[in-house]
């Protein structure tokens, strides 16, 4: 296959940044999009050029390191897959390709593509948790938890911190992100204890980061390489009203 | 928002049976009386100023929350995303300012006749307002029907996306319902305007 | 160097652990606050002992190279994780965990080691559980149990195919809660350089900042590595692009042993190597062969035709399928360990009977599994799975066989430990898959999740503990002194080389060239010449590395080709010890099978009166390697033949 790229490249966090065009020729079909950009970094390289940066680690969809923009979707074009799963079969022979980072207010340009998601771990540390100490638990046995319940948890636990959600929403939202945490404690009865204090305290960190509100547009839910589902933000809603009313 | 959002639902339900008076060919008389009861009734009055206060408060508060939301991604796409989403919801600021410039319209045409605020020509021997013979002036000019039908197809997705979106805000969903609570807002949506949007057509072609 | 000493409590073998923690030293609440541990690694193993420590008091600082602790490639661990609850009431114990283990590990585990894993698997599932860890429930609302491979009994815990993912997320959450609390110090997007020792005793690190890419100094009373295991060197993998061996190499030249690096295992279920540019290899879940069935065609033409693209698995008749693990051990049939399931795919593709492009592949099938519990019932099971294999090699596997291959999956050589999990340097710990752990020579599924929950929740929090209590009337040391500039400077000076070069080719040409060597020659089949080959070869390729890499902008700045370089750089080093004890060690156990040493059926070899040890290799300079060993004495269990048929 032969693709042109159109990269947005910036130097570091403080530079002016720039969409770079390259092409490249006799790509497989079969490659990964990351295998892809790996070929053109080894053209760049024998060009004594900067290879182009982003984040990537596991490249079997599950870290949620990779996190790129493409052709107007985040992890590209094909569904329920993160960047590193996209194959180039998706694409067609002379297609052009823009990449571009993710985009918004508290996921800064580090360089090249790759952006400071620090923000979902001070969510996360808010409240993200459950308190128990280790050595502290009581036999496993002891909590029942029905598997519908347990089920739910787990659809809403799959989530990979990758972004993705935020990347999507025209608001730069982080409500998909947020309610998958909440929800899966909110599902548990472990998690219950907590419950009140862990849905504002993360509610409050994540609008004081500055990502935008929720208007339900559902572009997080489409994008989702795990297929979060929306019913978690109304569950986050849910719960949230609870425990600023009651 | 979702809060005010359904309670102006309510009403727009509310106005349209009123506004379906004018249909009934007793020259205004039913259509005058309903608008003076709403203008006279204490317990209305005491609605009205909720109501504006419900529709200046979803205004603002969409207004700050939009702005909240661009702030939220200071550089743009190159390439804007192209995720498929619900028609228009995406938009709803955009279908909101138009509703809001018809709401000024319409402000002008009645409510600050009403009030006094504006001059007219049709006034009734008591020197209340005749809304109807209004309303009809306004009717009978193609531009204005246009304009008006134009507007209400737009509220119509406006409402179509918020009547689901608010009880998701609400935290309102459950596989059993979503279905329902979407259809009953198309629904919704689709039967208030074509009903606000058959006035003008009634009072251009048929009558 | 100290002589190698285990430190295995006296006593019988099911009172050590307790015994071990009733008279360990404490270090009392005001004591702790004043005392820092560093540790590297924010996987299970990491990030659950920096929660622990944090949780009582001491002061943690904890480094990842990702952006984020929740990225550690223990979160890609499918299965599950194993634990003695016995809630299936099918007989298993404690003891029988241990047993297990002990037998899937070849007899080349440290038996008090691997009774303490057992002894606190349950705890391990008790924690987990109360973090809010969604594991498979029954319908009565208790947990869930399954087979894995090398069992008898269902003792594995499993939260869908993403079981890792699930523990990590629980560990990382008891790490982040300790953040807030301000008793761990997160350092993300950092990669540790060089550990530091002051008057014999571990002190701090030198790490960089990969943003910035300055170098930076830390103190710390007693240092924990847990990054993880070396399984890269061999390129493809299935490990994480990021996951590396340098702290464990930097480490080893600072006078940790490394304990029988050749124990590497090859995972039998993996998406086959399709092209040259492939950078990883993915792993499908074990678990897939409770219901795969695994053959090849009987017929080489068969065979052929398929390589040819000419037949399609589906048309080849019942009769002339080969389910080669079923004929061969009628026991365990799909079920048998790892290291031998791997074996046998890789001895029929030899024999010419390996299908798919490359020839280098065999069939997983669930067409008999679909017909007996149905279409819904496979889904439910392996869905995601299926859904991965048909996403990376599109072909949907409900309708034809999957095609598998074994890659490499795991290290269980590492940094040579003590009961404690101290290494041979005093106050430097080893934990998870990092250390030579618990495994011996081969490693049972599910059982890494519960080593490094087990190391990081009930071991390190005990043993570190007892180090740090020698430690209270040592105070806070600057990082000014002599030890911390000159490991710095020492560090500053490689990079500096490495950028110097300026030479024609990439570092991926060079990973990719030590992954071939290695792969060929200290594979899943080793022979003398063919180790003697490699070693050889390494070291062309080492000093060629370092001739002519290739690495593009400067220090201070975030370099990726300067990261890989500074860890490919000590692959190359490790390479060649990985074939030197695969050479030394002239016996077939577990995962390391050498040609000469093999049964007439095809089956491992063991030397117990001469090899029945751990091999510690103490680092004398670049290529010198001397070993130590430490006998392996089992009091329990009686040392048998694995058999599995």
């Amino acid at each position: 296959m032969k693709l042109i790229l159109k990269i947005w490249r910036q130097k570091n966090a403080k530079s002016q940044g720039k969409f770079v065009i390259y092409s490249l020729d006799n790509i497989s079909p079969n490659c990964s999009f990351l295998e892809m950009l790996d070929i053109l970094n080894e053209e760049l390289i024998q060009k004594d050029e900067d290879p182009v940066v982003f984040d990537h680690d596991c490249r079997e969809g599950i870290c949620g390191m990779c996190s790129l923009y493409i052709n107007g979707h985040p992890h590209g074009p094909d569904d329920a897959v993160t960047a590193c799963q996209l194959h180039m079969r998706k694409f067609k022979d002379g297609d052009t390709i823009v990449i571009e980072p993710w985009r918004a207010k508290p996921f800064p340009v580090i360089k090249d593509l790759m952006v400071d998601r620090s923000a979902f771990d001070k969510i996360i540390q808010e409240g993200g948790y459950i308190s128990v100490n280790t050595g502290g638990a009581a036999e496993a046995n002891n909590i029942l938890i029905s598997k519908e319940a347990s089920e739910l948890a787990m659809d809403a636990a799959a989530c990979i911190g990758c972004g993705a959600c935020v990347a999507a929403c025209k608001n730069a939202s982080a409500m998909l992100f947020v309610s998958a945490k909440v929800s899966q404690f909110a599902l548990l009865p472990q998690g219950k204890i907590e419950a009140k204090q862990r849905v504002k305290k993360m509610v409050k960190m994540m609008d004081k980061l500055g990502f935008g509100n929720c208007t339900n547009t559902y572009a997080c839910e489409a994008e989702c390489p795990k297929l979060i589902s929306r019913s978690n933000i109304a569950r986050m809603n849910r719960e949230f009203m609870c425990a600023k009313i009651i | 928002m979702s809060f005010l959002g359904l309670f102006l639902m309510v009403f727009l339900v509310v106005h349209l049976g009123i506004n379906l008076c004018l249909l009934r060919s007793d020259g205004g008389e039913w259509f005058n009386a309903a608008a003076h009861f709403m203008g006279t009734n204490y317990v209305v009055k005491v609605f009205e100023v909720i109501l504006l206060a419900c529709f200046i408060l979803h205004i603002l508060l969409g207004i700050i929350l939009q702005v909240q939301n661009w702030m939220s991604r200071p550089v743009r796409y190159e390439i804007t995303n192209k995720t498929y989403t619900p028609f228009l919801s995406k938009y709803m600021i955009y279908t909101g300012s138009v509703v809001l410039i018809f709401l000024i319209l319409h402000f002008m045409n009645f409510y600050f006749i009403k009030l006094g605020w504006v001059s007219n020509i049709h006034v009734s021997p008591e020197g209340e307002p005749n809304f109807y013979l209004i309303a009809q002036d306004l009717f009978i000019q193609p531009v204005y029907s246009i304009i008006y039908i134009l507007l209400f197809i737009v509220l119509g997705f406006h409402l179509n996306h918020a009547f689901q979106s608010a009880w998701q805000t609400l935290g309102v969903n459950h596989p059993q319902y979503n279905t329902f609570i979407t259809r009953f807002g198309t629904v919704y949506s689709i039967v208030v305007c074509l009903g606000f949007i058959f006035i003008p057509l009634y009072f251009l072609l048929i009558r | 160097m100290a002589e190698l000493n285990s430190k295995i409590p006296s006593g019988p073998l099911h009172n050590k652990w307790s015994h071990y923690k009733d008279h360990q030293n404490l270090v009392n609440p005001n004591n702790k606050r004043k005392l820092d541990v560093i540790i590297v690694g924010t996987g299970l193993a990491g990030a659950s002992a920096a929660a622990s420590l944090g949780e009582m008091g001491f002061n943690v600082k904890i480094f990842c190279y990702q952006d984020s602790p929740r990225r550690a490639h223990s979160i890609a661990a499918q299965g599950g994780i194993n634990a003695a609850k016995n809630y299936p009431n099918d007989g298993d114990s404690i003891y029988r965990l241990f047993y297990d283990t002990i037998k899937g590990g070849d007899y080349r585990a440290r038996e008090a080691n691997v009774y303490r894993l057992a002894e606190v698997s349950n705890a391990i599932i008790d924690q987990c559980v109360a973090q809010g860890v969604p594991f498979a429930r029954e319908y009565g609302g208790s947990l869930e149990n399954r087979s894995f491979g090398g069992a008898q009994v269902s003792r594995t815990f499993f939260a869908r195919g993403q079981t890792g993912q699930q523990l990590l997320l629980g560990a990382y959450g008891a790490l982040s809660r300790q953040i807030k609390l301000g008793t761990v110090k997160l350092f993300n997007r950092h990669e540790m350089m060089d550990v530091v020792i002051v008057d014999g005793k571990a002190r701090g690190i030198i790490a960089r900042d990969l943003i910035s890419g300055k170098l930076e100094r830390h103190f710390g009373h007693a240092v924990v590595i847990a990054t993880g295991g070396y399984g890269n060197v061999f390129y493809l993998s299935t490990n994480a692009m990021g996951s590396n061996g340098s702290a464990i190499w930097q480490i080893f030249k600072k006078g940790a042993y490394f304990a029988n690096p050749c124990f590497t295992q090859i995972h039998p279920t993996c998406i086959p190597v399709h092209g040259d540019y492939q950078s990883k290899l993915t792993l499908m879940s074990e678990s897939l062969r409770n219901d795969g069935r695994i053959w090849v065609p009987k017929k080489k033409e068969d065979a052929e035709a398929h390589r040819q693209g000419k037949l399609k698995a589906n048309d080849i008749p019942e009769e002339d399928r080969d389910y080669y693990l079923e004929r061969r051990y009628p026991a365990f049939g799909n079920l048998v360990p790892r290291d031998v399931a791997s074996r046998a795919a890789k001895e029929r593709c030899d024999a010419g009977f390996g299908v798919g492009p490359t020839g280098l592949a065999v069939f997983l099938d669930f067409k008999e599994s679909i017909g007996r519990l149905g279409k819904h019932v496979i889904e439910e099971r392996y869905g995601n799975l299926f859904q991965m294999y048909e996403k990376i090699v599109d072909e949907n596997p409900y309708e034809n066989p999957m095609m598998i291959y074994p890659a490499v999956h795991y290290t269980m050589g590492g940094t040579w430990v003590d009961y404690e999990l101290m290494t041979t340097v005093t106050g430097l710990f080893a934990a998870g898959e990092a250390n030579f752990s618990d495994h011996g020579a081969n490693r049972l599924g599910a059982s890494a999740l519960m080593q490094g929950l087990a190391d990081g929740y009930f071991v390190l929090p005990y043993t570190l503990q007892n180090y740090l209590s020698g430690e209270i009337k040592v105070p806070r040391m600057s990082t000014d002194k002599t030890e911390f500039e000159e490991a710095e400077k020492k560090v500053q000076e490689r990079l500096e080389k490495l950028l110097s070069i300026k030479g024609s080719k990439s570092v991926d040409h060079f990973h990719k060239e030590l992954g071939k060597i290695m792969w060929e020659n200290v594979g899943m089949g080793r022979t003398e010449t063919s180790l003697k080959n490699a070693i050889e070869l390494i070291r062309k390729l080492r000093a060629a590395f370092w001739r002519e890499v290739k690495i593009p902008g400067s220090m201070n700045e975030l370099n990726i080709e300067l990261e890989k370089a500074n860890r490919v750089a000590d692959f190359m080093e490790l390479g060649e010890l990985l074939a030197y004890d695969a050479l030394n060690r002239n016996e077939s156990c577990g995962g390391h099978f050498r040609e000469e040493y093999q049964t007439d059926e095809g089956e491992c070899r063991r030397n117990d009166e001469a090899f029945k040890y751990v091999a510690a290799w103490e680092y004398k300079g670049e290529g010198e390697f001397v070993l130590h060993k430490e006998p392996l004495v089992y009091e329990e269990i009686e040392v048998k033949q694995r058999v599995y048929k």
